[in-house]
């Protein structure tokens, strides 16, 4: 079999070669970052590290982590390396209580987003003939813009659907017959769904390649996205503040996520220890992302559950493979394509009288739809023996639910302390759509 | 008088009221009635026993949320029209009937009747002066 690749002498680059050029662009970057970003000077400074101590990719392990606190701290802007007047493009990702987290571009991180977006593309197949349908939203969100750079960076024609409005989707897959499309796996299956509902066939259809990220999903939804959509379906890894899409691609091998370790280096860690674990162990992923220009990023603890895979892969690139995310370190949620932290379900809750602060989220997937389920526990001064008061009581939650987090929950009372806790605190979050499966 | 009524919230799973009858078994209580009120997400079981506060303790024990609330005991003839008798004279006083429920008293043979009326104290008044009897917690201490 031969593979398709976009940038075959990048992404096929021997590994040694590969390492000094990783070794040379940290260095570069850990000065720029010492001159322009305060945060990280003082960082420098309190551990007595200075940029000359950094001399190879090895040293990575002297820097200090990045945490999503940060970003937080120094919202809107205060990360950023250079002055505004470079910068050419801001993205922002949904925060727990509006904080977003903010990410800025310059011309040349463009280029560079472009570029990796085009080899997870060109990595399945797509060449300057596609046509692309890109189904991830369009605005602060990275996926629509940051896929469709990629698309337009290999010379597709693309089409910038962005989310929503499923049937008119459906009528420009018929009749502009994209090649491939980009969405989020659940969105993918509800195109499907449609389609079914409607007599539509997928032979009307000409996609030939689907690039699926934004949130977990399974070997088992792989296969059914493939069946039904006809199409070959690759996971795609990113997360804003590294880049956004692009980060991560899998090939046409499909097994295992190639990092684009040119541009972002990988380190597997302890989250407890904060030192790196052996290759074929999971733990959690820390990206620094060594050749941006506007928001360099140096050892990012991203909360997401992977490994780095052992052995080559047989497409041939030098890249690591990753294995993609089995869970989350902390408890931040995608449903839905909607970012949801358990402390906005937890600031409804204080916010209500006589509810416990204990409660559980719990995500499941029903047919093709992410559903959440709250459960609440009562306290007794808001138990009553009037079944219209509870059924209110729970109504008021759902609302309130609804309206911080933007997506409809079902909220079940539940008895005290029938939530499982652990050394005192609930177990915030059961997540049944993640499974490992590898 | 107005009676102690024990309000249990219970989920719907499997066991939950058994989880309930364990409890007042082991505290030595009888239960005089019992009645369940279900939803799609929970039931509320609603329960007259001899004692009061041995129940109360055994089930917050338990972990299990219980409150008392005040209902209406009236005792009825076990013939047909005695309970319509009462109804007529609750809604005659535009009173509404919330929810109910019964059970045969050894007391004169005739039954007991549960009542959760909009507004008790009302529907106290409207039952005695219509020379209904009401039963008190010692009523039911048999």
């Amino acid at each position: 079999m031969s593979y398709h690749y976009y940038n075959e002498a990048a992404e096929t680059m021997p590994r040694e070669d590969l390492r000094r050029l990783q070794g040379e662009r940290l260095c570069t970057m850990v000065k720029r970052v010492y001159e322009n970003v305060p945060m990280y000077r003082a960082r420098f400074d309190d551990i007595g590290l200075r940029p000359e101590d950094i001399r190879s990719i090895d040293d990575i392990t002297k820097l200090p982590f990045t945490y999503k606190q940060d970003l937080r701290d120094n919202y809107p802007f205060g990360l950023f390396a250079v002055p505004m007047e470079e910068v050419v493009r801001v993205h922002a990702s949904s925060g727990t209580t509006g904080k977003q987290t903010v990410v800025g571009y310059t011309a040349n991180d463009m280029k560079l987003w472009g570029e990796v977006m085009a080899r997870t593309l060109g990595a399945g197949g797509v060449t300057r003939a596609d046509i692309g349908h890109i189904s991830y939203g369009y605005g602060l969100f990275t996926g629509g813009l940051g896929g469709g750079l990629g698309s337009e960076t290999i010379g597709c024609a693309t089409i910038p659907a962005s989310t929503g409005n499923t049937r008119r989707q459906v009528t420009i897959m018929q009749d502009f017959k994209p090649t491939f499309l980009l969405a989020t796996p659940s969105y993918a299956l509800t195109i499907a769904e449609f389609m079914d509902q409607n007599g539509i066939s997928v032979n009307d259809l000409s996609l030939k390649a689907g690039f699926f990220g934004a949130e977990p999903w399974t070997e088992n939804m792989r296969r059914e996205i493939e069946r039904r959509l006809n199409l070959k379906a690759y996971d795609i890894y990113g997360l804003s503040e590294v880049i956004g899409p692009g980060v991560a691609y899998e090939c046409e091998c499909q097994n295992g996520l190639h990092v684009n370790e040119d541009h972002f280096f990988l380190e597997i860690i302890d989250p407890e220890t904060g030192e790196q674990v052996p290759d074929g162990t999971e733990g959690e992923i820390v990206f620094t992302c060594m050749t941006k220009e506007a928001l360099p990023i140096i050892r990012y603890r991203t909360r997401d559950v992977g490994m780095r895979m052992k052995g080559e892969c047989e497409c041939g690139r030098t890249f690591v493979r990753m294995i993609k995310p089995a869970g989350r370190t902390d408890d931040m949620l995608i449903i839905r394509g909607v970012n949801v932290f358990p402390s906005q379900i937890e600031s409804v809750l204080m916010e209500m009288e006589g509810i416990a602060p204990f409660f559980q989220m719990i995500v499941e997937r029903e047919g093709n739809l992410d559903k959440l389920t709250v459960l609440v526990e009562l306290t007794e001064e808001t138990f009553t023996d009037e079944v219209r008061k509870l059924e209110a009581i729970s109504r008021k939650v759902t609302d309130a639910i609804h309206s911080v987090l933007g997506i409809a929950a079902k909220v079940r009372l539940v008895e005290p302390k029938s939530i499982e806790r652990f050394e005192g605190k609930a177990k915030r979050v059961i997540d049944k759509r993640t499974q490992v499966n590898f | 008088m107005l009676l102690k009524q024990i309000s249990v919230f219970v989920e719907n799973r499997r066991g939950a009221v058994r989880d309930i009858t364990s409890a007042l078994l082991e505290a030595g209580v009888n239960i005089r009635a019992i009645s369940i009120a279900d939803t799609a997400e929970f039931g509320i079981v609603r329960l007259i026993v001899d004692k009061r506060k041995d129940a109360l303790n055994a089930l917050r024990n338990n972990n299990m949320t219980v409150i008392e609330s005040d209902v209406v005991a009236l005792a009825v003839d076990d013939t047909p029209g005695a309970l319509h008798a009462a109804l007529t004279a609750l809604s005659d006083s535009d009173i509404m009937v919330e929810y109910s429920y019964g059970f045969v008293s050894p007391i004169n043979g005739g039954a007991t009747i549960i009542l959760k009326c909009d507004d008790q104290e009302k529907a106290l008044g409207c039952l005695t002066a219509k020379g209904f009897t009401l039963l008190t917690a010692d009523d039911i201490k048999f």
